[in-house]
């Protein structure tokens, strides 16, 4: 299935946010998600199911003035 | 004390995180400022990827307030959705809410911002503005809500300091109730001190400080700046005036009717 993640298109096997993550190897704690402009809560990531077309955006801390 | 929303802080100064040479130089000048409140992004995060994280651990280590930017953001849409993650990430209502208009002078925004402050304000969110000194753009910025407003001095990083200082004072002058904090273009100790001597209630800075030579003393010669600045505020600048009058007593003076 092809998605937009971080602004790249990709081809992905996982069907919901958290498989996502693990199939990219993601592996730090402090993310946030946003699905398709929304933000997507944490509690919500096993449960949510990723269609063709989507665009996530993973987003961590950075510095910042 | 300074109140941001319902929180009141000592310190005056407000740091930003970036552009340090290291990371333990980043922590010894946040230190060294006494800022009890730094400003920090959020970036997309590569695969595989833990820069967030090791920068995350460096900031909890500072047990400092932490408020998140939308720096880069362009639109209205693109803003909002970033002001989002921040909460989700960092737990916090508070937002440093900048909507760039243009690349190159990194210039607000302004009919973005207030659209963007409306928005979040709506939802619950604490907003600190990152805007022009125009008066009428802050006023609409209280009307949405705004209870903190954060005029720039000069455009971002370009250390020019206070370039419309009527502009500013202005601001201070129609808006005595809000917590007025100048953000961006000081370049030099005596710009924040200038600020805080307006009756500003406090500024924010990045750059001056991280490309100082020395950060760590640049820090600690900011933090001098304000404490000065805010004092001489408190203690009741006088007025400018045309000519001079001489500060020492002309009754006394010697060979007075001598000299023609």
């Amino acid at each position: 299935m092809r998605v937009t993640i971080n602004g790249e298109a990709r081809d992905i096997a996982a069907t919901r946010i958290d498989a996502l993550l693990n199939e990219l190897e993601y592996e730090g704690s402090h993310f946030a998600i946003a699905l398709n402009f929304d933000v997507l809560p944490k509690s919500r990531w096993a449960e949510t199911h990723l269609k063709a077309g989507d665009e996530i955006e993973i987003i961590t801390p950075r510095q910042g003035g | 004390m300074v109140k941001f929303y319902d929180r009141e802080f000592s310190s005056r100064l407000l740091i930003g995180t970036a552009l340090y040479p290291s990371p333990k130089i980043m922590q010894d000048a946040i230190r060294a400022s006494g800022s009890q409140i730094v400003t920090v992004s959020l970036r997309r995060e590569s695969a595989g990827g833990k820069t967030g994280d090791a920068f995350w651990s460096l900031i909890r280590e500072l047990d400092v307030t932490v408020l998140p930017n939308t720096a880069g953001c362009k639109t209205v849409r693109e803003a909002v959705t970033t002001a989002k993650l921040a909460r989700e990430l960092f737990g916090t209502p508070w937002v440093k809410l900048e909507v760039i208009a243009d690349n190159d002078t990194l210039q607000p925004d302004v009919v973005g911002l207030v659209e963007a402050a409306t928005i979040l304000i709506k939802d619950g969110f604490e907003v600190f503005p990152y805007c022009t000194d125009d008066l009428g753009v802050a006023m609409r910025l209280v009307d949405a809500g705004c209870k903190v407003v954060m005029p720039w001095a000069a455009p971002i990083g370009s250390a020019k300091g206070i370039v419309n200082r009527d502009g500013l004072r202005l601001l201070r002058d129609r808006l005595p109730d809000i917590t007025l904090v100048v953000d961006a273009g000081l370049g030099a100790p005596s710009h924040a001190a200038q600020a805080l001597e307006l009756g500003y209630d406090a500024v924010l800075l990045n750059t001056a400080i991280a490309k100082a030579d020395d950060p760590v003393a640049m820090a600690n010669a900011f933090r001098l700046g304000v404490e000065a600045g805010r004092t001489a505020y408190q203690a009741g600048l006088m007025e400018a005036r045309d000519f001079a009058s001489p500060s020492t007593p002309v009754v006394g003076t010697p060979f007075w009717h001598a000299v023609s």
